[in-house]
């Protein structure tokens, strides 16, 4: 019988640990089959994060390095430089990446490290048990926001890839979601791009992807969907915030 | 052997680096180890290798640990603060079995502190440089050749141990100008399988990690990451002693206040006294053995630091009460004079002199 679809080669068949409906399963896989695609998985390089996805140096099947919280892109950028051949991403989410991590991003943008950053937003702190994350949504509530975000308080949250698509080093700072196999789709080609144009050696790519966390939102895997759709989409608006070839 | 030539420590530190094969240089800028990230910015571009100004010492640290994790040498420096920056670094780089080489150019502290030359972070380098069970090998120089002399030594031995290699020089040292041979080296890179830079098709992907979610997995780990420091301790001790077989007061000091210490020991033994010193050059491992030995021999110890005293602990721990252990230091970037330091020589000996 003829074989019409297979697991992509770019993950290990290691079981993931992700809760019911979390949609880390689904980026790990677009990310792993845009690399098999472009033939890059023997000189590709992970960095995961400390998060959620921290154990995602035993799901991808390209060499992995676990970096200390928020440091993903220094050490993304200690692989590559020492090591240009190589396919470097790093795999962030909020916390690692717009909070303790927001002097590595913003610096590892502005120099237009030749690197692929994908940044998990899910506004919220996964592992931990669902703490106030950078991306927290006003009046959301968290564990450390029990009467939601009170924005004159607690502050705004961020938004990545405006303030990154002020940098000169960015070549691509795009929002998508995967809430519907349509944004899948399309957040898969943005993922391409963000791959490619490393390999074009363009520079600093960074892909946001909405992401859910229904155990820590209190919601079920389809509340969880349309609470992305109702909630964060409006907050975060879906698209092309920079794009080098859009400039010339 | 090279012609000499007359270079600032932190110059010669830099280019022994590169002699030693080093490419990678990434650092953030503060006083007094200046020059040798200048000089690796001047120098690196022109041989094809990397300076990378960092936007922070936490920075450096990790691209430091991502260019070791892919296999190539690598490097920072930087002085005290900094130092405490790049601590979670370290920690992690030591907690992924990861080879790198580290230089501390002391300043004084706590805090902000001064900039002038200090030992105050002996206790940081060799019992506490990051969270958890673990050592980096600390190298003492005291002159500008032996700061070239060390660090081939320190990225071999970091190689050959997979753990971080730190040279705890300070401002004297740094800022001060010796003639100096820099020797070609004949380099050979060691093959690292571990390394990730891309499986190439031709094995299992290399995963560099620090986490261990089981504990008994994690005791495991540590618990063989500490019988290679058994090996360690047992055969990477180094020290220089001079004058100390026949010695009643034996003074230990390394770094720059060594060169005060052995002044001292030389005007000491004019007057009569029987002075001698032990000078660690491996500070982790600590030279124990040997200050064991003094123990037995000596009639007093004198430790000699510009700290409030820290090496002391690891001195009074290896010679175990065999002999009284008294401390003299000057602190805060105060350098002791040669007087000052035969003045506690003199107190020790018992005013006979």
């Amino acid at each position: 019988m003829a074989v019409v679809f297979e697991k992509t080669k770019g993950l290990t068949d290691a079981p993931l640990h992700y809760c019911p409906g979390c949609t880390h399963g689904i980026v790990h896989r677009l990310v792993a089959e845009v690399m098999e695609e472009l033939g890059v998985l023997d000189k590709a390089v992970g960095v995961a994060p400390v998060g959620c996805a921290v154990f995602n140096y035993d799901y991808f099947s390209c060499d992995m390095v676990q970096a200390p919280h928020g440091r993903a892109q220094a050490v993304a950028t200690g692989i590559k430089r020492a090591v240009p051949e190589n396919v470097v991403f790093s795999y962030q989410g909020d916390g690692d990446l717009a909070a303790i991590g927001t002097a590595e991003t913003v610096h590892a943008a502005t120099r237009g490290e030749n690197i692929t950053v994908i940044f998990i937003n899910n506004a919220i702190y996964g592992m931990t048990g669902g703490q106030m994350a950078p991306t927290s949504l006003p009046n959301q509530i968290t564990q450390t926001t029990p009467y939601g975000r009170d924005t004159n308080y607690a502050g705004y949250p961020i938004r990545v890839c405006e303030m990154l698509s002020t940098l000169d080093g960015v070549a691509l700072a795009q929002r998508v979601s995967v809430d519907t196999p349509k944004n899948v789709m399309n957040a898969k080609k943005a993922i391409k791009k963000a791959f490619e144009n490393q390999i074009a050696g363009k520079g600093y790519s960074i892909v946001e992807v909405l992401s859910t966390c229904p155990t820590n939102w209190g919601l079920t895997p389809t509340e969880a969907l349309t609470w992305l759709r109702d909630n964060m989409i409006p907050y975060y608006p879906l698209g092309v915030y920079k794009d080098k070839e859009d400039v010339k | 052997m090279s012609e000499k030539v007359l270079m600032k420590g932190n110059e010669a530190l830099a280019e022994a680096a590169i002699q030693a094969g080093c490419r990678h240089f990434f650092g953030y800028p503060i006083t007094p180890q200046t020059e040798l990230a200048a000089y690796m910015s001047k120098r690196m571009p022109k041989i094809g290798g990397v300076y990378l100004q960092a936007e922070s010492e936490v920075a450096a640290i990790n691209m430091v640990l991502g260019a070791s994790a892919a296999g190539v040498r690598a490097m920072t420096s930087s002085s005290s603060p900094g130092i405490s920056l790049k601590s979670e670094g370290i920690s992690y780089l030591a907690g992924s079995d990861l080879p790198c080489l580290i230089i501390n150019i002391q300043r004084g502290g706590p805090g902000l502190g001064g900039i002038q030359p200090s030992q105050a972070d002996y206790w940081q380098a060799t019992k506490a440089t990051g969270h958890g069970d673990f050592q980096i090998l600390v190298f003492a120089p005291s002159t500008v050749q032996e700061m070239v002399d060390l660090v081939a030594g320190a990225f071999d031995k970091a190689d050959k141990y997979r753990m971080p290699a730190m040279i705890l020089a300070d401002g004297m040292l740094g800022q001060m100008m010796e003639p100096v041979a820099i020797g070609e080296a004949d380099v050979k890179l060691p093959e690292k399988e571990w390394a990730t830079s891309g499986h190439k098709g031709k094995r299992k992907h290399n995963v560099i990690n620090s986490l261990y979610i089981d504990p008994n997995v994690l005791e495991n780990i540590v618990v063989e990451r500490y019988k290679k420091y058994e090996t360690i301790e047992a055969t990477e001790q180094m020290s220089e002693s001079y004058l100390t077989e026949d010695a009643d007061i034996v003074l230990v000091a390394y770094g720059a206040s060594s060169r005060i210490a052995r002044s001292a020991v030389n005007s000491a033994r004019e007057l009569g006294i029987k002075a001698g010193l032990i000078r660690p050059i491996s500070l982790w491992p600590f030279p124990k053995d040997v200050v064991a030995k003094a123990g037995d021999t000596a009639k007093q110890i004198l430790t000699v630091e510009m700290s409030m005293g820290q090496m002391v602990d690891d001195v009074r721990l290896a010679v175990n009460g065999k002999c009284p252990v008294s401390f003299f230091g000057r602190t805060g970037g105060i350098i002791p004079t040669p007087a000052e330091v035969l003045e506690e020589i003199k107190k020790l000996a018992g005013g006979a002199v």
